[in-house]
């Protein structure tokens, strides 16, 4: 497996939402490396034929009625809202040329 | 010793025992410890395990249990047996009328709109709930120095760590400022700070107690479980707050068994008890292994047969669960993102996007340790990685389940070390998160098979007089072995020391308000 570096965790961050100083990106590519490092052997443990584990204790299909149960009000979802206008969570413009 | 002291020093279930027989009223209890938390968890050398008291409506709580005993007749003959036992809730676990910060600056302030079915169950049952207890933000941790709002201390030393994440809890416990606690358990969470702090912890079978309402870390792995002083306190919690939930799709079925029974069975003879051969000896301090090889000895001697087994693919249990756990936790925390609770912080220049938005709020929302685990959770899975992370490493689940299965064919119960050290000092690995890491190398085989497991006081290791934990371990859905056992090992090893282990922990509070020494910067290190 290939080894994570700063470009990675440059783009990995831009993935998953963080701002990250050049600061911080360095430090956290050096971790990263250490603990992904720490982690290869995983992929050589299994063979093809061991099946994949997603849950410990699978359980299917679990549904329930098809009926209205407990609902929050607008006012109830909305409490912890950082913004909300009009009973609907406000935020800024979703695309750049706003 | 005074009356308070002796008060808070009760078990719940002596406790329980004395309210019922109106020695002591649940407004006493919760008073008393109130006081105690106001002596010694705050301040500068404080335990500082609690981030919210919860005193008014505690105190509210007990007064109406009280109303109802004295009122006598069918009401007080239908109160639950820890009704008026106070406790105190970690606070990943949502709660109205208090705020739930899961130890996370994004979510400070944040009030949630609806309790948590554990929750739920302890207000059903009328148990005062004393406040929220600190924790690693979001749970990821093994220390609690990952807290947003400071660490948590150790009782037995200040100087420190209190395990982690849910070190506030097992504190709260340890210091008599609780006589229970929830927890939640994704990799050691309940057990190992239960371990370093001499006091019992209980991850049960994966489903058996409902996750609504408990922020989710890795949905696959986390479990909510009881903290307690004592073996049977914690078969008593257990019975609260466990059996199915129809709002958590993961939840089992199946009734809850009679736990606080099987606390009571009182004895052991005949069963097996298998000794993993990969979770102890080389890489565990001397002094905890120690310990261990004397609870083995006190089990023979009371009848049990021990036996050795083998689980070959252990090696590679902490990798997986350090793929899976951050694969998982990356997805669920995509949801703090500014919009819906929480945190919103606005970009310093540039244009005003929601995406400019979401990556300000959780630059500053989220600690270095959960923005390792998003970063390496969204490696993890990302395309071209997949397979080879994620996908091998539940593949490794598969085998560590073989192999519990394998050793479950052999032994009733399996037994090692909960930690392969005793407390560590304050900022000691907050540096090295491989180092913290492996804290968990003996709890997490039973997060990725989802098996029940249950750490207890084994004594003091000789080299730093801290305690040292024992692990027991079951097969799904039999919880209740565990506390045979474990009720069993506790009077042996209560018998042996004279008392309960905590009895010998130094005076708390001349500890707390002694002169503050060089204080180990572990809150200035984040």
């Amino acid at each position: 497996m290939a080894a994570i570096n700063r470009d990675d965790v440059a783009h990995l961050a831009r993935l998953a939402h963080i701002e990250m100083s050049a600061q911080e990106l360095d430090r956290m590519a050096g971790e990263l490396a250490v603990i992904v490092d720490s982690v290869k052997s995983v992929s050589q443990a299994a063979g093809d034929d061991v099946p994949a584990t997603s849950h410990p204790i699978p359980l299917r299909n679990v549904f329930r009625d098809d009926v209205v149960g407990h609902t929050f009000t607008a006012e109830q979802a909305l409490s912890g809202a950082p913004d909300s206008e009009d009973n609907r969570f406000k935020v800024p413009a979703i695309l750049d040329e706003a | 010793m005074t009356e308070t002291n002796e008060l808070i020093r009760l078990s719940a279930a002596a406790l329980a025992e004395k309210l019922a027989a109106g020695e002591v009223t649940s407004v006493e209890a919760t008073q008393a410890y109130l006081d105690r938390i106001a002596e010694v968890d705050g301040g500068e050398r404080g335990i500082n395990a609690f981030l919210h008291v919860n005193a008014e409506e505690a105190l509210a709580v007990a007064a109406e249990v009280d109303a109802i005993r004295a009122a006598g007749g069918a009401e007080a003959e239908a109160l639950h047996v820890l009704a008026g036992v106070p406790i105190a809730v970690k606070d990943l676990i949502v709660t109205i009328g208090q705020p739930t910060t899961a130890g996370s600056k994004i979510l400070e302030g944040w009030h949630s709109p609806y309790d948590a079915t554990v929750v739920e169950r302890l207000r059903a049952a009328k148990m005062p709930i004393l406040g929220k207890t600190n924790l690693d933000e979001f749970a990821m941790g093994s220390s609690t120095e990952h807290s947003a709002y400071g660490p948590t201390r150790n009782p037995w030393d200040l100087d420190r760590i209190p395990g982690g994440s849910g070190g506030g809890s097992a504190a709260a416990v340890a210091a008599f400022e609780a006589p229970l606690a929830l927890g939640t358990d994704t990799g050691g969470s309940i057990r190992q700070p239960g371990a370093v702090t001499g006091t019992v912890g209980v991850k049960p079978t994966y489903g058996s107690v409902s996750r609504y309402g408990a922020i989710a870390m890795a949905s696959s792995l986390d479990q909510i479980g009881p903290v307690s002083r004592t073996v049977l306190d914690s078969a008593l919690l257990h019975q609260v707050i466990g059996g199915h939930d129809p709002r958590d799709s993961t939840s089992l079925p199946d009734p809850l068994a009679d736990l606080v029974a099987a606390a009571k069975t009182g004895n052991v003879e005949g069963l097996r008890i298998g000794i993993i051969k990969e979770l102890h000896g080389e890489g565990y301090q001397a002094g905890v292994e120690n310990r261990f090889r004397d609870a083995l000895e006190l089990l023979k001697e009371a009848g049990a047969e021990i036996v050795e087994v083998s689980c070959p693919n252990f090696q590679y249990a902490l990798g997986a669960y350090y793929l899976i756990m951050p694969s998982e936790a990356s997805s669920n925390l995509a949801k703090f993102d500014g919009v819906r609770y929480g945190l919103r912080v606005l970009p310093e220049e540039g244009a005003m996007t929601i995406e400019r938005v979401m990556g300000a709020t959780r630059a500053a929302g989220f600690g270095d340790e959960v923005k390792r685990r998003i970063i390496l959770g969204t490696y993890a899975l990302s395309a071209g990685y997949y397979d080879a992370y994620y996908g091998s490493a539940q593949k490794v689940r598969t085998l560590v389940q073989r192999d519990f299965e394998a050793a479950f064919t052999v032994a009733d119960v399996l037994i090692s070390p909960t930690a392969p050290t005793t407390a560590f000092p304050l900022g000691e690995k907050l540096d090295d998160p491989l180092a913290m890491y492996l804290n968990d190398v003996a709890t997490i085989p039973a997060n990725l098979a989802g098996i029940p497991g249950l750490s207890l006081p084994g004594g003091l290791a000789d080299e730093d007089g801290l305690p040292v934990g024992i692990q027991l371990l079951a097969p799904a859905k039999e919880d209740a072995r565990l506390y045979r056992v474990g009720a069993v090992l506790e009077s042996l090893l209560e018998a042996k020391w004279g008392g309960p282990l905590l009895q010998s922990a130094p005076d708390l509070a001349a500890a707390v308000a002694g002169p503050v020494e060089t204080l180990v910067g572990s809150q200035e290190a984040k």
